[in-house]
């Protein structure tokens, strides 16, 4: 009680004990990888190798000019076994880079420096994290170094990262903030310093109080930067809802959180940026939580990118039984139900869940007897059995008009509702008739 | 000729060749759906069980204070509400959901507000119309734009307008044992000037509709409901918020002619009203103002009808004439967005 937050939400089960203890684990070195081309929100890369050709791990293998957008590197030593379409797991086909690995690493602490990020300059830092294809880590995948460019005129005075982790089962952003919180409170600082803020705030739930204690240890005494402790409660990690809870600003209707002076960053990301400068090791492994009833162990594992879903699950015990499965790139809340195992880890893979059949949820719905729980719930205010309706029916003028665009599709009111009506996925169709028709005006 | 068809068919299908899978679960065990992947343990029948259990002591009350009649009478109106349930479903050829309890509750409800002398065939016919003309015609359970139980109650207060409004008095009461008709604490008061002790109101020992005497039982219900966070707080504290707060102003003025608003709230259906028709999910409003609004309106309302109205009570109409304004309400009171910018003035 009496912890910050946002207005209405959920408290789902979390499922966190399942892997909140475990040790980050590496995870075994893969045969074979596929790195799709596109991992993050923006253009995608353009292949810099070809069939044939010998890579190392580190090197870049796709970029493209694009401002919005984040070059892609090889996370094994090996060669480029093809370069083709291949399942990516946001369900479309995506071209992709497959490299089979030669069964060597690069031990990247040899050549480390210790920076210190004072006498470093902000262009420095942004190029840095650029050039090692440095996406948000929390599962949106937004290339970081286009949030540290803000448009001119935007003044930034706050860079908060964003440690909430409110998915249930993930646990990997838990874990670093545990294992490397020096790490993480360096990697502020570098944003920080790369936007020109002068506060850097750290949001963590209050069910990780081992969290808090180490990420306080090593902010030390420094007073520009503040851990927040946040009520738990879903989605606490949603950037306009954590914006509000640390800062009580209101990000307006189709703004962004630059326009209220805050960068939000994952927690996962700032540790990435620490090893992207100090290490010069680009984002090609991070870490997943493996968890859910239908994985034997549960673990969190050190993923290189590319690996493959079955091979990662493999190393977890492997599937418990062998009935119908949901296996989820995230969590269970806002995760992506995949078709195939084969789908690779991404940038943006913070865990890979696994429900059994008595944990699917039932196809079947009853008609809305308006008992208002979707609307004592929905964190930004909306009526979302109205705009499942809407959406629906395809009823775009008024989807549109009852506020729909500014849904974060976080899936609370399809969780709370007893008739189990499926009003996100009818948010999402309704969405969808709204770009069609912006296509359609715009020919 | 053969050759060729079969050759024709694998130039077809080649580009279309699905890549290979590799070893692991068959892609036909993997399940697909939109997330969330995660639902609470919530239900309709569940729900509705429940709000047939907070009704069990108000069942219970009615039955002790008027005896076996009472209970005949919840009965009839359940099963005929089941019944006609059912048959209207089978008609609109639609799946037969008489399981999820909501045909119960309705019938529990309409019995409740029923004289425990009302004719059987009486409450078979309010039963049948609650049902089928105040829920099914609508197009069944969440579609329906008044209180069902209630529809029920007015057919039966304009088809049998003496029966119903002719009361018994409890079975406790030992010398009016032989009384064949007596007049409930409202009429009393409205027509004789006459108040009932608060004591009796509360226990329920007072002529009455047979599930709205007794405010103790109804309390115990609808507190359970709360507790079990199936009733909206705002519902019954605006109602009866309302209805005190105003009783009060008439009382205050002239506390000779009008009741306390501690009367106005234990008398009459008052109290069932405000935990179990009010509260109605399907027929009251969802967003907060919206709520705040139909529940202060239908207690204001309440008193209004039972002071200046022709009638001794108004519970019944003031629902049913609040419910009438939810689709206004929902569409007019709309939660304000997160961000939201205020028109801009240019």
């Amino acid at each position: 009680m009496g912890h910050k937050t946002f207005d209405r939400g959920i408290h789902p089960s979390y499922y966190k004990e399942l892997t909140a203890s475990k040790r980050v684990e590496a995870a075994e070195l893969p045969r074979t990888v596929t790195i799709p081309l596109h991992q993050h929100a923006g253009a995608p890369c353009q292949p810099l190798v070809k069939k044939g050709d010998v890579v190392f791990e580190g090197q870049k293998i796709g970029d493209v000019q694009a401002f919005v957008s984040a070059p892609i590197h090889s996370s094994i030593n090996g060669k480029v076994k093809d370069i083709d379409l291949a399942q990516h797991p946001n369900g479309s086909r995506v071209l992709s880079v497959i490299i089979e690995g030669d069964g060597t690493v690069k031990d990247w602490s040899t050549g480390a420096v210790a920076e210190d990020v004072s006498t470093l300059t902000p262009e420095f830092i942004r190029d840095a994290i650029r050039e090692a294809g440095i996406v948000g880590m929390g599962g949106a995948a937004f290339p970081t170094s286009v949030k540290l460019a803000p448009p001119k005129g935007k003044a930034i005075d706050t860079v908060l990262l964003n440690g909430c982790e409110c998915e249930p089962f993930l646990t990997a952003d838990h874990r670093i903030m545990i294992e490397e919180p020096e790490k993480v409170v360096w990697g502020l600082k570098a944003l920080m310093k790369a936007i020109g803020a002068p506060n850097g705030l750290i949001g963590v739930e209050e069910n990780k109080p081992d969290a808090v204690e180490a990420l306080k240890k090593a902010a030390g005494g420094q007073t520009d930067i503040k851990i927040i402790v946040t009520e738990t409660k879903y989605p606490q990690g949603a950037e306009k809802m954590l914006i509000k809870a640390a800062l009580g600003r209101k990000v307006p209707a189709g703004k962004l959180p630059l326009d209220v002076g805050v960068v939000v960053n994952n927690v996962g990301t700032a540790a990435a940026v620490f090893e992207a400068i100090n290490y010069k090791k680009p984002l090609i492994e991070r870490v997943v939580t493996v968890s859910g009833n239908g994985v034997k162990e549960p673990k969190n594992l050190r993923v290189r990118i590319g690996a493959s879903f079955e091979e990662v699950i493999n190393q977890c015990g492997g599937l418990a039984g062998d009935g119908e499965m949901e296996v989820l790139n995230g969590g269970p809340m806002m995760g992506v139900a995949q078709t195939t195992l084969a789908v690779p880890v991404l940038k943006g893979t913070s865990g890979i869940t696994v429900l059994t059949a008595e944990s699917i949820k039932p196809l079947k719905y009853d008609p809305c007897i308006r008992c208002s729980s979707c609307v004592e719930v929905c964190p930004m205010g909306l009526m979302p059995y109205r705009l499942g309706d809407y959406g629906r029916t395809a009823r775009v003028a008024e989807f549109k008009e009852w506020g729909a665009l500014s849904c974060i599709e976080c899936g609370c009111c399809s969780y709370v509702c007893p008739s189990k009506r499926p009003l996100l996925q009818w948010i999402r169709v309704g969405k969808l008739r709204v770009r069609e028709e912006a296509a359609k005006a715009k020919k | 000729m053969t050759d060729k068809t079969a050759d024709q068919t694998e130039t077809k299908a080649a580009p279309l060749a699905p890549p290979a899978q590799p070893a692991g679960p068959s892609p036909d065990k993997l399940i697909v759906s939109s997330s969330p992947h995660f639902l609470n343990t919530e239900s309709v029948p569940k729900i509705m069980h429940t709000v047939v259990m907070a009704l069990f002591p108000a069942v219970a009350a009615s039955v002790y204070f008027f005896g076996f009649r009472a209970l005949l009478l919840v009965l009839v109106c359940v099963g005929s509400c089941m019944l006609s349930e059912y048959w209207m479903q089978k008609i609109r050829k639609k799946p037969v959901t008489v399981h999820d309890g909501s045909a119960i509750i309705t019938g529990m409800l309409l019995a409740l507000t029923l004289p425990p002398s009302f004719p059987i065939f009486g409450a078979f016919l309010g039963s049948f119309f609650a049902i089928v003309v105040g829920k099914q015609l609508f197009g069944g359970l969440g579609f329906n734009i008044f209180n069902p139980a209630l529809l029920g109650r007015a057919f039966m207060q304009a088809t049998y307008p003496v029966l119903i409004t002719t009361w018994t008095t409890p079975r406790t009461i030992a010398e009016a044992v032989d009384a064949v008709s007596a007049a409930t604490p409202l009429a009393l008061m409205k027509f004789e000037g006459k108040t009932t002790p608060i004591m009796d109101l509360f226990v329920g020992n007072v002529a009455g509709s047979m599930g709205e005497t007794s405010v103790i039982a109804i309390l115990i219900g609808g507190l359970y409901l709360r507790y079990k966070g199936y009733i909206n707080w705002k519902l019954p504290l605006g109602y009866l918020g309302a209805i005190a707060v105003v009783g009060g102003v008439f009382w205050l003025v002239n506390p000779a002619k009008y009741p306390s608003p501690l009367f106005h709230l234990f008398a009459g259906g008052a109290m069932l009203g405000a935990w179990f028709m009010v509260t109605d999910m399907v027929t009251s409003p969802v967003t907060p103002l919206g709520q705040w609004i139909f529940a202060i309106c239908g207690g204001v309302m309440a008193v209004v009808i039972r002071l200046l109205g022709g009638l001794p009570e108004g519970v019944m109409y003031s629902i049913l004439f609040m419910n009438a304004f939810v689709p206004l309400l929902n569409k007019h009171t709309r939660p304000k967005v997160f961000g939201e910018i205020k028109a801009e003035q240019s």
